[in-house]
């Protein structure tokens, strides 16, 4: 479960100031749903999701994420959390199995069930081929799975994803949404942040349309659409976002 | 304050670093290269080129002298020097390396010599050129025999004893102990490089554990990990503090090998010209103790180290960072080799000096503990400064996420 309350995020610019990345978000996401957070580039889709997964800290309001309070508790929250994105790059010197079994044993997994779960996991995610290959090594789409298997790896039951699928050729961007899919089916808490239309589409329960660090619209696709009365989403996101 | 995960990162990190190549070049490399290359390679160098030097016959002048006939006769005679004609620009020709050395006979040089009336022989040369103080020495040296020759026969002709003029001599004899006197000749130089080679050792860990994942991008991919950001530091610290003391610890071993090694190689290249080396050892004890007082040194380091390239947004922002760095502490440590620099409470307490001062102290085998406990505590009291500076930094999202 994941509930964000009026999170705030300012940061000090050196030109600008003060500004404020988030403003005042508040949403919520069940178990066994996916909530897609749509916005264009700079709308605070990357900020609100760091806050909850507590890389950075909200300057206002809170979010509770697993039943943890992300500034109360942030450790907790992280050790029930998957946070998948472009920006967690792997460690290149390492091979895949050593990356996995690193975030295992920061989890607190023990030798025996950690190498039981990396095995799962490898057969899972057919990694076994080049799980003694160093990660700088992968190619794109073994990265991807190398980076599945570490947010997997403790099993968490709340999954981020923040525009996991930018800069991945169709197959790459196909594994990751199934996986987001199989998240949701085995009853895991998924949001997941986005500006491709399609993949707001396919994957997502509810949407919440983002926008100058602002919550604009939210609700399931049937909702949106009846709401502005028109089908396509990106007509529906253009409508929200254009003042 | 959990040892498992600070255990965990300093495990990973350790793996990460030794895959390196940059890391293992300055953690390994270096000092195993450096010592062995300083002391045999540019010993055998320095001797090989002194020995050469040696055996070339000098070129040298003789000015005037047209009215002495002996003296110019027995110079040509000469079989350490080349007697070349005599030319007006004999100054411009040994600043131009052309000869050597030229000697200036006084006018009448012969038939003074025989009345025993006062003259000055003037010998030109090229101050601090090595072949040019050949040249002149050897000149020197014949006229240095030819008055004691002269002395003694005028002596002899009085039927005086030579000790008249000479009723005692003086000699020096050593009695330090070889470590003294070991310590005496290298008692700066040796400290220099461990705290050059302990900082450089830190330099491309600290870069790479912090700017280097910045740029890399597993910056937030550990960060969204369970572990503490403290641990994290700390793992990350221990990894750099490795660094550092490998590099020391193998750069003292090294050195150590090296200069015994050194020593018969030059021996061996010389014959016999180093012999003045073989008084020279370095103690096994000086070098623990060293090691010993070093050691803080080293925390502060790897802890600053770390701090600073945190700051970075890559590893070539952290360079630019860290090479001005290099020159704060190579300036304190070349201070202490200054001669009439001695340790004192006040340098006790500043960084690297007195590391560098306390260190050429126990090369020579003395041990001031007074000064030793002071600069242990100072050394300790900025290493813990520096490191919770790193422990704050690394709370910081605008250093983390400096864009």
């Amino acid at each position: 479960m994941i509930e964000a309350q009026n999170l705030v995020k300012r940061f000090r610019g050196k030109k600008r100031g003060m500004v404020s990345a988030v403003n005042g978000v508040s949403f919520s996401c069940r178990p066994g749903e996916i909530y897609g957070l749509l916005g264009a580039n700079g709308a605070g889709k990357t900020t609100t999701l760091r806050m909850l997964a507590t890389i950075l800290e909200p300057t206002e309001g809170t979010a509770v994420v697993a039943g943890y309070d992300v500034i109360k508790e942030p450790q907790k929250v992280r050790s029930r959390v998957g946070f998948l994105s472009t920006a967690t790059a792997l460690y290149g010197r390492l091979s895949a199995q050593e990356m996995v079994e690193y975030f295992g044993r920061l989890h607190g997994l023990d030798e025996t069930s950690l190498h039981r779960r990396i095995d799962a996991i490898f057969e899972r995610l057919e990694m076994n081929e080049f799980r003694d290959r160093r990660c700088d090594k992968l190619s794109t789409g073994m990265k991807q799975k190398v980076s599945i298997a570490r947010t997997l790896v403790h099993d968490p039951s709340v999954m981020i994803f923040d525009e996991p699928t930018v800069g991945l050729d169709v197959m790459a961007a196909r594994t990751i949404a199934r996986f987001i899919a199989e998240c949701r089916d085995q009853g895991k808490t998924v949001i997941f942040s986005t500006h491709v239309m399609s993949e707001v589409e396919k994957l997502c329960d509810h949407i919440g349309i983002i926008h100058g660090g602002r919550l604009m619209a939210e609700g399931t696709l049937a909702d949106l659409r009846q709401r502005f009365q028109m089908q396509d989403l990106e007509d529906i996101f253009v409508k929200v976002v254009e003042p | 304050m959990s040892l498992r995960n600070i255990g965990i990162v300093y495990r990973k990190e350790l793996v990460d670093s030794l895959r390196d190549r940059r890391t293992v070049i300055s953690m390994v490399a270096v000092p195993l290269l450096l010592m062995p290359l300083l002391t045999i390679g540019v010993g055998a160098v320095l001797v090989r080129q002194v020995g050469q030097a040696m055996e070339e016959v000098p070129r040298v002048m003789i000015l005037g002298g047209q009215d002495s006939p002996n003296i110019r006769a027995e110079l040509e005679k000469l079989k350490a020097v080349r007697i070349v004609p005599e030319k007006p620009d004999y100054a411009e020709e040994i600043s131009n390396k052309q000869i050597r050395a030229a000697v200036e006979i006084p006018g009448g040089f012969d038939s003074k010599l025989a009345a025993g009336d006062a003259m000055t022989v003037k010998i030109y040369m090229y101050e601090g050129e090595m072949k040019s103080g050949f040249g002149a020495d050897r000149l020197q040296k014949f006229f240095r025999d030819l008055r004691d020759r002269t002395v003694k026969e005028s002596l002899q002709a009085r039927q005086l004893p030579e000790s008249l003029i000479r009723p005692f001599d003086i000699r020096q004899q050593n009695v330090a102990p070889a470590e003294k006197v070991g310590g005496a000749v290298l008692g700066g130089i040796v400290p220099y490089f461990v705290i050059l080679l302990c900082l450089t050792g830190a330099m491309y860990p600290a870069m790479d554990l912090t700017a280097g994942e910045k740029e890399r991008g597993t910056i937030e991919t550990i960060l969204c990990s369970p572990v503490s950001r403290t641990h994290l530091v700390l793992g990350k610290f221990l990894m750099v503090l490795t660094a550092s003391i490998a590099t020391a610890v193998l750069s003292l071993a090294s050195m150590s090998a090296s200069f015994g090694l050194g020593k018969k190689l030059l021996l061996g290249v010389a014959h016999g010209a180093a012999d003045s080396a073989m008084q020279i050892t370095i103690s096994a004890k000086g070098i623990a103790s060293i090691f010993f007082v070093v050691l803080p040194l080293a925390v502060f380091f790897s802890a600053a180290l770390l701090a600073i390239s945190l700051f970075a947004k890559s590893f070539k922002e952290a360079q630019s960072y860290l090479s001005p760095l290099m020159i704060i502490v190579v300036l304190p440590a070349v201070a202490a080799l200054l001669p009439g620099v001695e340790l004192n409470t006040a340098l006790a307490l500043v960084p690297v000096l007195n590391t560098s001062l306390v260190s050429k102290e126990i090369m020579t085998g003395t041990y001031h503990w007074n000064f030793i406990a002071l600069i242990f505590v100072s050394s300790s009291v900025y290493a813990a400064i520096a490191l919770a500076i790193a422990v704050k930094l690394f709370q910081r999202e605008d250093v983390l996420f400096r864009t």
